[in-house]
């Protein structure tokens, strides 16, 4: 009696596994899903939210951070990984993927310095990596005095505050000071995380943002939209023309539209150090990954009219979200890389 | 007794053998709980040194000397975090066993009546809170405190100090090494001092009014009566701390610097193991920083290994030479 019901228990049990499958594999054709940066989250739910009133189509991502996104997207476990810093076109050749920029942000070097205003210090490219290499070690030193006649500063110590955990934001950042400072480049390089010369590591924006509000006489770098919604105390840079800017997204998209994007294979391009003069040096965009070769079309044609409608409808509310839109400029160019370049199995494309 | 339950399961034979049965079940039940326990340590154990292989093949012994952390150029060691663990779990230990066992002395030999269900109660809820609020506490609350009125008195005074001077000279940044010891302190403290009151409540009471009959003081009776009665437990408590102070993580990571270079100073910023991990795993790309952050796993499963061979070796010897003296 007993080991019938057990059985019966059993054989429920077992059907339920074969019958679960198919039922999630049907719900799968109206959801597209996706994995990896943990930066643009924000924008991305937002987008995925309205999209979803707007034609009932999913959109799930988990933000997980670019390495997991990239592993997720190569064991094809998702439709598309998201990275903060590009794949080089070697690395993306070698697993069938294409890339593209979908979002822009800027990294901001933030202080905390007694009766200096947002805006008010001034600091050049090279100085930018001398502090953060430890060599220049005071505010009053003669060349931040250089840069910045008429402010009176302080004769306190410079404490570098950097991210503990690896990030996107550092590799931008890295990836800035490498390109201003062969010294740097040489003895630090770019990467999520670095072995840092100098200074001490919180963790996440919030964690480099609460160090700098405590330490008097620090510096560190945080996300624009960070630095924006929490009134940090921004630095202005002096770019490679030799102008003063200031962080916002005038100036990012200036970085974006004047860098050579049509002669970056596969869109490898980081928009540090960026030609024109009202370009913010420290600028980043975040990146989406696909396969080249689509086993399910129809899926993939979604995910890509979701991006199509991103980059058409969604710039308002990435603006609003202290985001800042990819100039239409570069849009153009990404959808026909679409059409080039992603296929299905029998060699169709998938784009439009 | 036994005749009692031989009498019991006499009438019918298959109440018998359902018992036995049973019985059987039982035991056996039992005794693959305890061996899957064994199994998943060991499990563990293989999963993480079949990671930490490429790595611990890469560099070698020198993945336990050397202090360079390098993602870009793939140089890893293990120093750093090494330092930064041992320390940290001692300057708690040096901060919790002291105060822990205060608190359960008055509890269970000092305190009035009425107040022994408020401090206990208090205790165990402190034994509750989640370790991120120990940590978000920490940096927000303790670390600004400590960096603006402690620490530069301690690297006033006792920075100049011949030896140990080097140890407290530095900037008051109120986030370093020291400051992550003291958290994990008061983190270990509530567990600590529950085991030790449980344990001092223990002690017959007999015992102790005998000792005090013949005129021992508190301190007296605790020294000679109550320690050497709880030895056992009492070092199971502390290696209790001990591996909770190893092994935490949120809390280190938020006040601790995060910074991979070693530095004498208490004062400066350092790393753990934990807290290694926790900053660098989600984004690390590449066979060998993988490896490596997986290697350093297998190192802190290790370092707590020692300690507790190391805890259970030191009460054997307590209990030889107990059996030699009497």
């Amino acid at each position: 009696m007993k080991t019938n019901t057990l059985l019966a228990g059993l054989a429920l049990l077992a059907a339920c596994f074969i019958i679960c499958p198919g039922a999630w594999a049907a719900d799968k054709m109206s959801a597209i899903s996706g994995a990896g940066a943990t930066f643009p989250y924000p924008v991305y739910a937002k987008w995925a939210s309205a999209y979803y009133k707007l034609t009932g189509i999913k959109m799930n991502y988990q933000s997980i951070g670019s390495g997991g996104g990239i592993k997720q997207v190569k064991a094809k476990t998702v439709d598309f990984g998201a990275s903060d810093a590009p794949l080089k076109p070697k690395e993306l050749e070698k697993s069938g993927l294409i890339q593209f920029p979908m979002i822009m942000g800027g990294v901001v070097p933030v202080v905390n310095l007694r009766g200096i205003e947002p805006g008010q210090i001034r600091l050049s490219n090279r100085l930018m990596a001398d502090i953060y290499l430890g060599k220049v070690r005071k505010w009053n030193d003669e060349r931040i005095k250089a840069e910045n006649p008429g402010l009176s500063l302080p004769g306190r110590t410079i404490t570098v505050v950097h991210r503990a955990d690896g990030s996107g934001t550092t590799w931008i950042f890295t990836n800035y000071l490498s390109k201003v400072s062969p010294q740097w480049k040489e003895k630090v390089g770019s990467a999520k995380a670095v072995a840092w010369p100098a200074g001490i590591g919180g963790k996440g924006n919030e964690g480099v943002a609460s160090y700098v509000k405590r330490i008097s006489g620090s510096i560190g770098y945080v996300e624009y939209a960070y630095a924006l919604q929490n009134h940090l105390t921004y630095v202005k840079l002096k770019n490679r023309e030799g102008a003063y800017v200031e962080p916002n997204s005038k100036t990012f998209q200036s970085a974006a539209a004047n860098a050579d994007w049509e002669n970056a294979r596969g869109f490898y391009m980081v928009l540090t150090d960026q030609p024109g003069k009202d370009s913010w040096p420290i600028t980043g965009a975040s990146f989406i990954l696909m396969h080249k070769v689509q086993q399910r079309p129809d899926v993939a044609r979604a995910a890509l009219k979701f991006f199509d409608w991103c980059y058409k409808k969604g710039p308002k509310m990435a603006e609003k979200l202290d985001y800042v839109p990819m100039p239409m400029k570069v849009v153009d160019l990404v959808e026909k890389t679409w059409k080039n370049e992603i296929k299905d199995s029998s060699g169709n494309p998938v784009w439009p | 007794m036994n005749k009692q339950q031989n009498k019991e399961h006499a009438p019918g034979k298959g109440h018998g053998n359902r018992g036995n049965m049973l019985d059987v079940l039982f035991t056996s039940a039992a005794r693959i709980c305890a061996l899957l326990v064994l199994l998943i340590i060991i499990a563990i154990m293989a999963s993480l040194f079949m990671g930490a292989w490429p790595a611990l093949r890469k560099f070698g012994l020198s993945f336990l000397t050397s202090a360079e952390w390098n993602p870009v150029t793939e140089q890893f060691g293990a120093l750093v975090a090494i330092y930064g663990t041992i320390v940290t779990s001692i300057i708690a230990m040096v901060i919790g066993v002291p105060v822990s066992f205060g608190i359960a002395i008055f509890i269970t030999e000092l305190c009035p009546a009425w107040l022994k269900r408020p401090v206990s109660t208090a205790i165990e809820l402190l034994a509750a809170i989640p370790s991120i609020i120990y940590g978000m506490w920490g940096l927000f609350v303790f670390a600004p405190f400590f960096g603006d009125y402690i620490e530069p008195w301690i690297s006033d005074h006792l920075g100049e100090l011949p030896f140990i001077g080097p140890f407290f000279s530095g900037p008051p940044l109120g986030i370093g090494v020291l400051t992550a010891g003291i958290i994990l302190g008061i983190m270990v403290i509530p567990f600590m001092a529950a085991v030790f009151r449980d344990l001092f409540e223990v002690v017959p009471p007999v015992l102790k009014e005998s000792a005090y009959g013949i005129g021992a003081t508190t301190w007296e009776v605790i020294r000679n009566i109550v320690l050497p009665y709880t030895k056992t437990g009492v070092v199971g408590g502390i290696m209790l701390g001990l591996g909770r102070a190893l092994g935490e993580t949120m809390a280190v990571t938020f006040v601790i610097g995060n910074a991979d270079r070693l530095e004498t100073s208490l004062l400066m910023p350092g790393n753990t193991i934990s807290s290694s991990l926790a900053n660098q795993f989600t984004e690390a790309v590449g066979e060998i920083y993988t490896s490596s952050l997986i290697a350093l796993g297998l190192i802190l499963f290790l370092i707590t290994f020692i300690v507790l061979s190391f805890a259970k070796f030191f009460l054997l010897r307590l209990t030889l030479k107990e059996g030699a003296k009497t």
